[in-house]
């Protein structure tokens, strides 16, 4: 036996040296996130800081503006906007409420049933992003224009009536509406619902259908027992990527909307570059982060997955 | 040691890691000779992978130092070292096909022509007709042979193998095992192979180390770590071992005495003889022992025959608690006032009608076969699903 | 199966699907159809009779393949800006332990998190209180700001579904560092790479909450559709939609095929 545990002349010698990660390998990765994170510091936590001084801020244009510790800003802004704030959670929770609606089936389709079709329905998902979304937003002036063809198919099934029932369109007429607001959120947001619908599917074992099959679940049952749950995390994400830009956007209720329907994203925007009353425009913004990022917050625990990134 | 053997012999002086106030291994020395096939063998989470690391150079030591030969490699990052690894799951290159896996290494060594060896290569471990396949077109055991080739085409000084058979069947497993010796016999590099498995372990090589807990519990041939193991955890790890807990009557003269010396101890009235050679530690006349015998070494008869067995031969009664056939033997479990739940193998050659669960019986065996333990340890120390098993975290 | 109840039972799933489908394609057949109309006032809203004539002179609107090139340069620049970073940040979370992760990960998920005219509008009052120019600059640093978080979501899902070892089997077989990141790491890592890049291009193209806050007088594509939503929409609009939809959808086929044929060719 050649192999020996401790061979009897190592213990007497010196102490064992001491090896240490050196200095160079443990600053690597502060190395790696340095310039992303520095950038998003600068760029997006100071900014904040700035709109946060600037939402405290007295003054005028023409005189300046201070910082006076002025939260009643916030208040008067709040009282002020609160019928836009509540649109545009209105807006928005609907128009995500129908995107997982039309999403839902839409994804379902191409994870499971579309077979070799599959690769082309994915590329006509993404396609649209590639013309810019204010073209197509445009578009929807076209589709949705008085006494034209959609318009009077939606008169002649009763449509309008419901809508106009519920308070989402007057008349005969969709643009310049609720509803053609809402139906543009939806159009805009669609492909952020289906592709974390799409993927999570897409995870799914088929054989658990087949299991659930074997065990005596009819169709309706397995979907409900197994393959919605087990989707649960691409519903939680593509409801967030809707209702989250959804909440803060004024392209729509500007080109589709009227002045009844303008959302916060409008007066916010027009606060800060038409009227120039920065405090309250940067007040507006806080308390819109603040409602949606509790909502986000209370959502995200009451469906109990965190793993959105 | 002469020079010409420590030529590329692998040796660890007081190596030892630490992640954070967390010991993986305890300082530890050894040398593992040129050309062996060494084992490393231990529970999961037994430092035996982090040894491993530490050899390729894939984790730095936190102490000590690794010599091959007598060049230290200590500080020398892997790329530098002539050592190669199989690793667990064998990480072949998604992107690259298996003859570009083979050819890695040669290629970063800036070695041009590279075709004849690794057709040669691939040759050895039968994948010849492979070259362009990508990895995941291959099955487990054909990428764990890609893994070796990729590794062996370097001539590395030693070769490291973490659990490479770890992800096979059973069947596959074996294949291998005897593929894995027959290569190393082949190239006479030193292997050393990192398992869980105390059967792959002793069949393949020559020596195994048993870790426990960030250390290296015994060290010595399959045969004799399993005729002779030193601590209860060995016992119970390598194979099975019926542990008794007795008391000294007469402790020889120790282990420095002649081979003739002889121990004594008691429990529960039985008196069993052993070796004194074969105690791991010095006994205290009135204090406790463990004595230990293989269940393949006891012989059992009905109680009706007792005067068949021969004087000096190690006896205990008892009764059958349960028996299983399983083929070439049947297992029994005998409780015993001396100890519940001992286990006899009995090989199938006559089988006596009356062995059956109930039945009262004598157990005995050769007083040679009987091994002495210290009994400040735990009996359990090492059997399956105990807490003795000390754990500590493998770096992922 | 002859039941027509029973049929509609079956492919409601598909048939609802399709009809998501239609839903999202529509606006780029309208699109598609009036970049041919030949509009009588400024606005192409209704359709009037078959014309070429934006087709053959797309850049006959004053300042709109100006702010296209725009678009295009600022795409390019954040894109290639944001994956460098992005990538860096995404290796450091999945392959270093560090003080700080939690914090860096909420960093990253923050802006992903928030309305864009939150951020937007915090921008703006940036620049306004430092006295920046508003300008090129200003809306590219505001595009790889927000690309950077996307970047790092995409590279790091792919860098997590990558196993350590393979990094570790090439330096155990002679590959330095550097051999070791550009012959093993970035072949695998590529695809998510790809990914946040390609991500972070549309993202930047296709912007307009943020830049229209932080671009002062300087025009993008979307900043010009907006503009001539308010002035009338020249045909020529469409004509540019139209193109960029039938490029991405032939550059996607394309990449298909030519993955198709190579997957066909490995096995032989």
């Amino acid at each position: 036996m050649t192999t020996t545990a401790a061979p009897p002349e190592a213990p007497a010698s010196t102490e064992p040296p001491v090896h240490r990660a050196s200095l160079r390998k443990r600053l690597i990765p502060y190395w790696l996130l340095l310039p992303g994170i520095l950038w998003l510091l600068v760029f997006f936590v100071l900014p904040m800081v700035y709109q946060a001084s600037t939402s405290v801020q007295t003054g005028s244009l023409e005189e300046g503006f201070k910082v006076t510790w002025h939260f009643g800003t916030y208040w008067d802004a709040f009282t002020e906007y609160y019928p836009q704030f509540l649109r545009s959670l209105l807006y928005a929770g609907t128009a995500t409420a129908l995107c997982l609606l039309l999403g839902y089936p839409l994804a379902y389709l191409i994870a499971f049933k579309a077979g070799r079709w599959r690769n082309l329905l994915l590329v006509l998902v993404i396609a649209p992003f590639f013309t810019s979304f204010l073209i197509r937003t445009l578009a929807w002036k076209t589709i949705l224009a008085d006494g034209g063809p959609v318009v009077a198919v939606l008169n002649n099934i009763g449509f309008l009536d419901v809508t106009s029932w519920l308070g989402m369109t007057e008349g005969d007429r969709v643009l310049a509406t609720p509803l053609a607001v809402v139906c543009g959120l939806t159009y805009n947001f669609l492909p952020f619902m289906i592709l974390p619908l799409y993927s999570s599917l897409e995870r799914i074992d088929t054989r658990l259908h087949e299991a659930a099959g074997d065990l005596y679940a009819r169709p309706a049952t397995v979907f409900r027992k197994v393959t919605f749950p087990l989707s649960m995390p691409g519903v939680v994400s593509g409801t967030l990527l809707t209702f989250i830009p959804a909440s803060g956007d004024y392209v729509n209720a500007e080109l589709l909307g009227s002045t009844d329907t303008r959302m916060i994203g409008n007066v916010i925007q027009s606060q800060y570059l038409r009227i120039l009353d920065y405090p309250t425009a940067a007040a507006l913004s806080f308390i819109l982060m603040a409602i949606v990022l509790i909502m986000v917050t209370i959502y995200i625990r009451r469906a109990g997955t965190e793993d959105l990134v | 040691m002469t020079d010409k053997t420590a030529g590329g012999d692998v040796r660890l002086s007081g190596i030892s890691k630490h992640y954070g106030t967390f010991t993986a291994v305890h300082p530890l020395d050894l040398t593992i000779p040129q050309g062996s096939f060494f084992a490393l063998l231990g529970a999961s989470g037994c430092g035996k992978t982090t040894t491993l690391r530490m050899i390729a150079g894939l984790e730095e030591p936190s102490t000590g130092t690794v010599h091959l030969g007598d060049r230290e490699v200590t500080d020398l990052q892997p790329y530098k070292r002539p050592v190669n690894t199989v690793f667990q799951s064998y990480a072949l290159f998604p992107h690259l096909s298996i003859f570009e896996n083979v050819a890695f290494g040669l290629r970063r060594r800036g070695i041009k022509s590279v075709k004849k060896q690794v057709d040669d290569m691939l040759e050895l471990v039968q994948l010849g007709q492979f070259a362009q396949r990508k990895p995941h077109q291959l099955s487990g055991g054909q990428q764990q042979r890609v893994a070796v080739a990729r590794a062996l085409i370097n001539h590395p000084q030693v070769l490291l193998l973490d659990e490479p058979l770890g992800a096979l069947d059973l069947k596959l497993r074996r294949q291998m095992q005897l593929e894995l010796k027959r290569i190393q016999t082949e190239v006479g590099i030193t292997f050393v192979h990192v398992t869980h498995d105390q059967e792959e372990a002793m069949t393949m090589a020559d020596t195994v180390a048993v870790m426990n807990g960030g250390r290296v519990e015994q060290l010595g041939a399959p045969a004799e770590l399993y005729e002779n193991p030193g601590t209860t955890f060995v016992a119970n790890f390598l194979g099975t071992s019926n542990l008794i807990e007795a008391t000294v009557e007469t402790a020889g003269t120790g282990a420095a005495a002649g081979s003739g010396s002889e121990i004594v101890v008691s429990a529960s009235g039985a008196v069993l003889r052993l070796p004194a050679s074969r105690c791991a530690t010095t006994p205290r006349t009135g204090g406790k022992l463990l004595v230990g015998v293989r269940p393949e070494k006891i012989s059992l008869v009905h109680a009706d025959e007792e005067d068949t067995i021969a004087t000096g031969r190690n006896k205990i009664t008892g009764r059958i608690a349960d028996s299983s056939f399983i083929g070439v033997s049947t297992q029994y479990v005998i409780d015993s006032q001396v100890c519940p739940e001992l286990e006899v193998y009995a090989q199938n050659i006559e089988r006596d009608s009356r062995l059956v669960p109930g039945a009262e019986v004598i157990l005995h065996w050769n007083p040679e076969h009987t091994f002495g333990l210290d009994a400040a340890q735990s009996m359990l120390a090492g059997t399956m699903g105990d807490a003795g098993i000390e754990t500590v975290e493998e770096s992922a | 199966m002859r039941n027509p109840l029973t049929w509609l039972r079956r492919n409601v799933v598909v048939i609802a699907g399709l009809g998501t489908l239609a839903y999202m394609i529509l606006p780029n057949v309208v699109v598609t159809v009036f970049s041919f109309n030949n509009p009588t006032g400024r606005f192409n809203y209704a359709w009037q009779e078959f014309s070429l004539d934006a087709w053959k002179d797309p850049c006959g609107v004053a300042d709109m393949c100006g702010s296209l090139s725009l678009s295009l340069q600022i795409a390019l620049w954040s894109t290639l800006v944001a994956t460098a970073l992005g990538t860096a940040i995404a290796f450091a979370l999945v392959r270093y332990r560090f003080r700080a992760r939690g914090a860096v990960n909420s960093l990253i998920f923050l802006p992903m998190a928030m309305p864009e005219i939150v951020m937007a509008a915090s921008l703006l009052a940036l620049f306004l209180n430092m006295g920046i120019q508003l300008g090129f600059w200003t809306i590219l640093i505001a595009h790889i700001m927000f690309c950077l978080s996307f970047v790092v979501a995409a590279v790091k899902a792919r860098v997590l579904s990558m196993d350590p070892r393979l990094e570790e089997a090439a330096r155990d077989l002679y590959a330095g560092p550097v051999q070791t990141f550009v012959r093993v790491t970035l072949p695998i890592a590529a695809p998510g790479i790809a990914a946040g890049a390609l991500l972070s291009f549309a993202l930047s193209f296709d912007d307009f909450i943020i830049t229209n806050f932080n671009s002062g007088n300087t025009v993008t594509f979307p900043m010009f559709v907006w503009g001539s939503a308010q002035r009338g929409t020249p045909v020529q609009i469409n004509v540019i939609g139209t193109a960029m939809f039938v490029i991405a959808v032939l550059v996607v086929l394309a990449g298909q095929m030519v993955g198709n044929r190579r997957k066909k060719a490995q096995p032989k």
